[in-house]
């Protein structure tokens, strides 16, 4: 065994390889690592994302793991979660309130909201914390620390596709007629992600510098649900306004996925483009931000 | 031969907070930017210290290189500088090949997964692919010797099978440098040799290995070189043998007895100080104490000037400097009656489970109490490493992670039950 395992050893030989058993030094193709103080560059950072891509599908699967493990009610508390809301909201806003919902149902109208907004706040949320809850794996071992918050968010996935069986379910329970903008789901997930982990990335790495970070988020998300169109439809809001909320990048994907669902209107294109290039702004610079704070993460969390 | 490891100047500085914690809160942050908009260190109080400054080696492929020294010399530092947990404050590390770093056993275990899933996840987290796992997992298993439980959650483990999984798991990582810090403290003895010699065999086929650790036996044992830090810097860097023993005279190193030679025994013209010696429940001197059973500490002087009322006692500290106990002799002969001279030795038992695991710095002293008189008083005279064996009997239980505490006492615990309805008859459960 011990003569074999040599080949495992030189990063380019395959497992098994018969000729494995070459010297280790004096290979050309050796990885060469510089440690040097203040060295980081971001392409490096990506590519370092990349060949770390086994380790971020172990923790995503190591917390999707343990939540069905442990909790008593597993998988139904991915659902729970959306639908009890949705149906408090019915009550609020749907009868109570008498929100107008763009000609659809409220109940289906709001839970097509909740289900974006409940991955997305719970994606920020546990990726805000996920770097100082980590803290044990931080001050032990290298790895790009990205992977850390990103594996929260992706984890959060799971859930969504457990709610998305009752959204299918609620369609067709007010006879929806799925139509092919029903494929729009799948990028307006992805974008939702994507915004999800530049958020949740930058909170991490302040959460780690600054402990009080935690006890805003909660309230950030809050306020974030209210200015964002999830009880309320964007038209009830007067015209002018209506460029002030579309600043918010949730407003774009939300009002784009329920037009995907429910195919009662054809897409709003400018609100996606600017949910669009705000992503990308927030994705970029908290990137570059969490690579600037990283180099300290190890001696301050 | 080109060499593996290279490393040039290198050091590191830690800012320190006013309160002793790196991070702050936004709310502080904001407050000080605000008082004073034009500073832009928010915290005046800082305090700056070098824990490695101008360190350079090299190590040649194949190498097995311990690194010792006292607690705060820079060893776990430099080891998570070239594991590049942190980045260093100056100076360079140029690493010629894949490094697996084990500065702790079972990282990122997870207590309700189950064996095999820990030992996916945990192979992942040291570097290994999935395929290379997949590989090597029969043989981790058994060489863990947990096959039966492999698909129980680890939290059902007892100690020893959590620690051994863990162990088995960071055995089987094969990178070209392999990083080890103080690990081997834990699991029973065999375990230990077992995993000492997989080291070896790692060393063997070409491995360049780095292995830190206060168990200086093992460092000879399983190193041909030895570089030994002090305060950040290299003090001494050659043949273990040579290093190690040079280190354990210097007093740096853990010693279970120490004597003064004539000419310069502490102490002053009534008593002087002639030797401390920590000695094991069987009698013998030694510097591993079993967690469970007694130590006793012995203070050997002579009394030059009769007349006076003289208390040995011991100070002991623990390696973070915390002052776990000072004992003075409460012995009522010796407290009223004035010392012949001659030579005494005192000896204070320390009881089994009640000191925590780690190393215990033992200060020797010799006082007479009115009027206040110090006669000698010596610092880190005696050290010894107090150690837990894993095997269930302990205060620890069947818990095996870091267990906090200056002591850690074996308690005695009752229970009654007190639910309503027997009530009356609420029986006492003794252990």
């Amino acid at each position: 065994m011990t003569s074999e395992t040599f080949s495992k050893t030189v990063p380019e030989s395959k497992p098994g390889d018969p000729n494995g058993n070459r010297p280790l030094v004096a290979s050309s193709k050796q990885t060469v690592v510089i440690i040097e103080a203040n060295k980081s560059s971001f392409s490096g950072g990506l590519r370092e994302l990349w060949a770390y891509r086994e380790l971020l599908y172990f923790l995503i699967w190591r917390d999707v793991k343990v939540r069905y493990k442990q909790t008593l009610l597993g998988a139904t508390w991915a659902i729970l979660q959306p639908v009890l809301t949705m149906l408090i909201f019915n009550l609020l806003f749907g009868k109570l309130g008498g929100i107008k919902s763009d000609g659809v149902p409220y109940p289906l109208f709001a839970y097509a909201g909740l289900l974006v907004w409940t991955f997305f706040a719970n994606a920020v949320t546990n990726s805000g914390n996920s770097l100082v809850g980590s803290a044990h794996l931080i001050t032990k071992i290298y790895f790009p620390r990205m992977i850390v918050p990103a594996g929260a968010v992706a984890a959060g996935l799971v859930d969504l596709a457990l709610a998305f069986v009752v959204q299918v379910g609620l369609l067709i329970y007010y006879g929806v007629h799925a139509t092919w903008g029903l494929l729009m789901v799948f990028p307006l997930v992805i974008l939702t992600t994507l915004l999800a982990l530049g958020v949740g990335m930058w909170l991490s790495a302040l959460n780690v510098k600054y402990r009080d970070i935690r006890y805003a988020i909660p309230f950030l998300i809050q306020l974030w649900m209210f200015a964002s169109p999830i009880i309320y439809p964007i038209s009830m809001l007067p015209q002018k306004w209506h460029w002030a909320v579309m600043l918010n990048p949730v407003t774009g994907i939300i009002q784009n996925f329920r037009i995907a669902l429910f195919g009662n209107q054809p897409f709003v294109w400018k609100s996606l483009a600017i949910s669009a290039v705000i992503t990308a702004i927030v994705v970029t610079y908290a990137a570059y931000s969490f690579r600037r704070m990283e180099r300290r993460f190890a001696d301050i969390v | 031969m080109e060499p593996i490891i290279k490393v040039q100047n290198l050091g590191k500085q830690y800012r320190i907070g006013s309160d002793g914690s790196a991070y702050s809160t936004l709310r502080e942050a904001l407050v000080s930017k605000f008082r004073s908009p034009l500073n832009g260190r928010s915290r005046s109080a800082n305090k700056k210290i070098w824990a490695l400054s101008d360190v350079s080696f090299e190590i040649g492929p194949g190498e097995i290189v311990g690194i010792i020294g006292r607690n705060g010399a820079g060893k776990s530092t430099l080891l998570k500088i070239l594991s590049r947990v942190t980045e260093p404050t100056t100076g360079r590390v140029e690493l010629h090949g894949r490094v697996g770093s084990l500065l702790e056993v079972g990282t990122g275990f997870h207590p309700e997964l189950s064996g095999r899933e820990n030992v996916f996840l945990n192979g992942a987290i040291l570097g290994m692919s999935r395929a290379e796992i997949l590989q090597k997992f029969d043989d981790i298993v058994a060489f863990a010797e947990v096959e039966k439980f492999i698909d129980t959650p680890v939290k059902r483990y007892s100690s020893g099978m959590y620690v051994r999984l863990a162990f088995a798991v960071a055995a089987y990582l094969e990178p070209e440098i392999l990083l080890v810090d103080e690990v081997l403290s834990v699991g029973d003895a065999s375990f230990q040799r077992k995993c000492l010699d997989r080291m070896k065999d790692v060393g063997r086929h070409g491995r360049t290995v780095i292995f830190v650790s206060h168990n200086m036996p093992a460092v000879t044992r399983l190193c041909e070189r030895t570089i030994l830090l002090d305060g950040g810097t290299i003090l001494q860097d050659g043949p273990s043998h040579k290093v190690v023993g040079s280190y354990l005279k210097s007093g740096l190193g853990t010693m279970a007895a120490r004597e003064w030679a004539d000419g310069d025994r502490p102490g002053n013209e009534i008593v002087r100080l002639c030797a401390v010696r920590v000695r094991a429940e069987d009698g013998h001197v030694s510097d591993a104490i079993d967690i469970r059973l007694p130590v006793r500490i012995e203070i050997e002087f002579e009394v030059l000037q009769t007349g006076h009322l003289l208390i040995p006692n011991i100070h002991v500290t623990n390696d973070e400097g915390v002052l776990v106990f000072i004992a003075g002799d409460t012995d009522p002969v010796w407290r009223s009656t004035h010392r012949p001279a001659g030579r005494f030795i005192s000896t204070a038992l320390i009881p089994g489970n009640f000191l925590s695991e780690g190393t215990m710095i033992v200060a020797a002293a010799v006082s007479t109490m009115d009027p206040v008189t110090i006669h000698f008083f010596e610092r880190d005279a005696v050290a010894f490493q107090v150690i837990d064996k894993f095997e269930g009997d302990s205060a620890r239980g069947d818990f095996a992670g870091t267990f906090p505490g200056v002591v850690r006492p074996m308690l005695r615990w009752t229970t009654s039950s007190v639910s309503p309805n027997d009530q009356p008859e609420a029986k006492e459960l003794v252990q």
